[in-house]
């Protein structure tokens, strides 16, 4: 039980991390540490970090949640810890 | 019809509709007091989130703040969404596996303490207070404004709402509720945002209109012509490191709200827990996309409207006229030229707009129809009552229940328990209608205390609890008061002309982070703290580490109920 209970957890933690790098990175990357580079980037009327500082990340953090609510769920069942 | 005309119709039928779900949803238990008897779906449970979220701010004075901003309003746009990442992955499934009433719960029983529970309830009550005060100012603002009362006598009417749904229908009332009120927000901002987008672009979705025109580039080019700051270039208004600094600290504070955390408590299980979060941060999100776009619209109309305008020929619009009693708008020719004409320069410029004004004008200043202006004082309305009962049932929990209950009289009985949550129900209401009525002069300084001392106490304190099995009693009681004592401290110095009414800022900025940001640096020091004084005292007791991996995983969590 407590091996199968410390595989669940490295799997989810694993997908945390890996969404959190997403997460910052569309966020801190995109639109705050790459805020100027990518100025001169068109997207359609925008320059690029403009649309994810005032839109694009936010349509990523709904995509991200979904995500992971979604793909806890089957890891949830293949560890059998399934509602 | 006239627009007061409108406006009366929908608050009253909006109101009506408050009421009757607040008589149909009243509770007998504490359950249903406190977590809606964990019977609420996810999706229902998403939008009770939006609404509790979205507050008077975020509705009327967000996409202003946006607009004078530009680009580096993205701090607001992103901190307020994303925090909700950390929340959905985070905290929300484990907190709801552990599943009793609120989050100094849980810190006090993962940490074994009832000192950490005592001040987890503390900065719960101070936290949730800040905000509510801004709520009641909303509904005053709205009330003056639309319909020509009082601002007291609009802020007693919206206290007289709230009681009643929140007394009587504790979570559960509150609840339901707020799935009605953020209907009418949404419609309200959406109508809007939609006729004047199509009005200004010919494309009425205004999240694709921001995107697709070249309306913002306009927007830009119209500012530098005036000499004001590019629209669309970062970092014209706050340095990189401020942006980062502002959004990370609003993002954990987000992430530590405890009126925000409570809502994942409803839910009938972890994985709805999960699901909700996404729900949630969709319903926020259809907000938030558009709230860019409003503010390039509006300001586009605005400068359009006022700008190089004979001030004789402006000061006969009725929207003016009306925006300029209220003192939200002031206009006066300072070069005696006839005209009035922004500038950048604050004593050559001859038009102050306040922020505030920016959504609610917007109807008028675009011509919409009069019922699109009772529309949005009904959905302004919305914002403030749903974010104001959300707070005012942590502030309640946190005294009746964390406080009288599992710390001073913890053999009262259930009817006990529940006359007290009432009873404290409505003596918050009474304090945040006095403060509506007199607000502080230091209430928006308040709200950067609210997100820093959530992101530098409750945030790292409830994470480390979850993901640190490790972490005990003396490391999480050292971490929290690290956190919230330099955070504290430093806000004030920071702000002390507004606080503690010095001439200057005692102190400029820390390394170039300032007020709003510094609950950043409050929140590092927390884990630091926390970790070291963890690590050089003794493991926390076997029961607690079993409570640990308990939390985290998902399966019972429909079973476990309340400790009692």
């Amino acid at each position: 039980m407590p091996e199968r209970v410390e595989a669940y957890w490295r799997a989810n933690v694993a997908l945390i991390r890996n969404l959190l790098l997403v997460w910052a990175a569309v966020s801190y990357g995109a639109a705050i540490l790459f805020g100027k580079a990518l100025a001169g980037v068109k997207f359609f009327a925008l320059p690029l970090s403009f649309w994810f500082a005032q839109q694009g990340s936010i349509v990523v953090f709904v995509i991200l949640i979904f995500y992971y609510a979604w793909r806890m769920n089957q890891i949830d069942a293949e560890y059998g810890f399934e509602e | 019809m006239s627009p007061e005309a409108w406006t009366w119709i929908l608050v009253l039928l909006t109101f009506g509709l408050y009421l009757y779900i607040g008589w149909w949803a009243r509770v007998r238990d504490t359950a249903g007091f406190y977590v809606a008897g964990r019977g609420v779906p996810p999706i229902a449970n998403g939008a009770a989130t939006a609404a509790d979220w979205m507050s008077a701010a975020s509705f009327i004075s967000m996409a202003g703040l946006i607009s004078f901003l530009g680009y580096d309003g993205a701090v607001y746009l992103m901190g307020w969404t994303g925090g909700y990442v950390l929340l959905a992955l985070l905290l929300a499934p484990y907190l709801r596996k552990y599943g009793k009433y609120t989050v100094p719960d849980f810190i006090g029983d993962r940490y074994y303490s009832n000192m950490a529970r005592a001040v987890a309830a503390i900065a719960t009550i101070f936290i949730s207070l800040t905000y509510v005060a801004g709520q009641m100012r909303g509904v005053g603002i709205v009330f003056s404004r639309y319909l020509g009362v009082d601002i007291a006598v609009g802020v007693l009417v919206g206290m007289a709402i709230v009681a009643f749904f929140a007394v009587l229908g504790g979570m559960k009332g509150i609840t339901w509720t707020q799935v009605a009120q953020y209907t009418v927000l949404i419609i309200a901002y959406l109508i809007t945002a939609a006729a004047i987008s199509n009005l200004l672009t010919g494309n009425p979705v205004p999240m694709l209109a921001l995107t697709f025109t070249d309306i913002a580039e306009r927007l830009s080019q119209i500012q530098v012509e005036l000499g004001l700051k590019e629209y669309i270039a970062p970092f014209q208004n706050f340095t990189m490191l401020q942006v980062l600094t502002i959004t990370l600290a609003l993002m954990a504070g987000t992430a530590g709200l405890p009126h925000v955390i409570i809502r994942f408590y409803t839910v009938p299980k972890a994985s709805d827990a999960r699901w909700s979060a996404g729900w949630a941060l969709l319903f926020i999100a259809l907000l938030y996309t558009t709230a860019p776009a409003v503010a390039v619209f509006a300001k586009y109309n605005l400068i359009n409207s006022l700008h190089g305008k004979p001030i004789a020929e402006v000061r006969q619009v009725d929207w003016v006229e009306k925006w300029e009693r209220t003192g939200l708008l002031r206009l006066e020719d300072k070069d005696g030229d006839g005209r009035v004409e922004l500038r950048r320069d604050p004593g050559a410029n001859e038009i102050v707009i306040d922020r505030d004004i920016i959504v609610l004008s917007t109807p008028e200043v675009a011509r919409l129809a009069p019922f699109v202006i009772g529309l949005v004082a009904a959905g302004g309305l919305a914002a403030a009552l749903s974010t104001a009962a959300g707070l005012l049932l942590a502030m309640s929990s946190a005294v009746s229940h964390d406080l009288y209950y599992r710390i001073f009289r913890p053999n009262a009985t259930e009817g006990q328990r529940l006359l007290v949550g009432r009873i404290m129900i409505f003596l918050a209401i009474l304090v945040a209608g006095y403060f509506g009525i007199n607000p502080p002069g230091f209430v928006a300084e308040v709200v950067a205390f609210a997100f820093g001392l959530a992101a530098a106490s409750l945030f790292p304190a409830i994470f480390l609890g979850i993901f640190d099995r490790r972490m005990n009693r003396e490391g999480a009681i050292a971490g929290i008061l690290t956190g919230l004592v330099f955070t504290a401290v430093m806000i004030v110095l920071m702000r002390s002309p507004r606080i503690l009414g010095t001439p200057e800022p005692i102190v400029e900025s820390f390394l170039g982070i300032n007020a709003q940001g510094i609950g950043v640096v409050g929140m590092i020091l927390h884990f630091i703290v926390a970790y070291v004084v963890s690590r050089m005292t003794a493991e926390p007791p076997r029961e607690i580490q079993d409570l640990v991996d308990q939390i985290r995983v998902p399966r019972g969590s429909g079973a476990a109920t309340a400790h009692d």
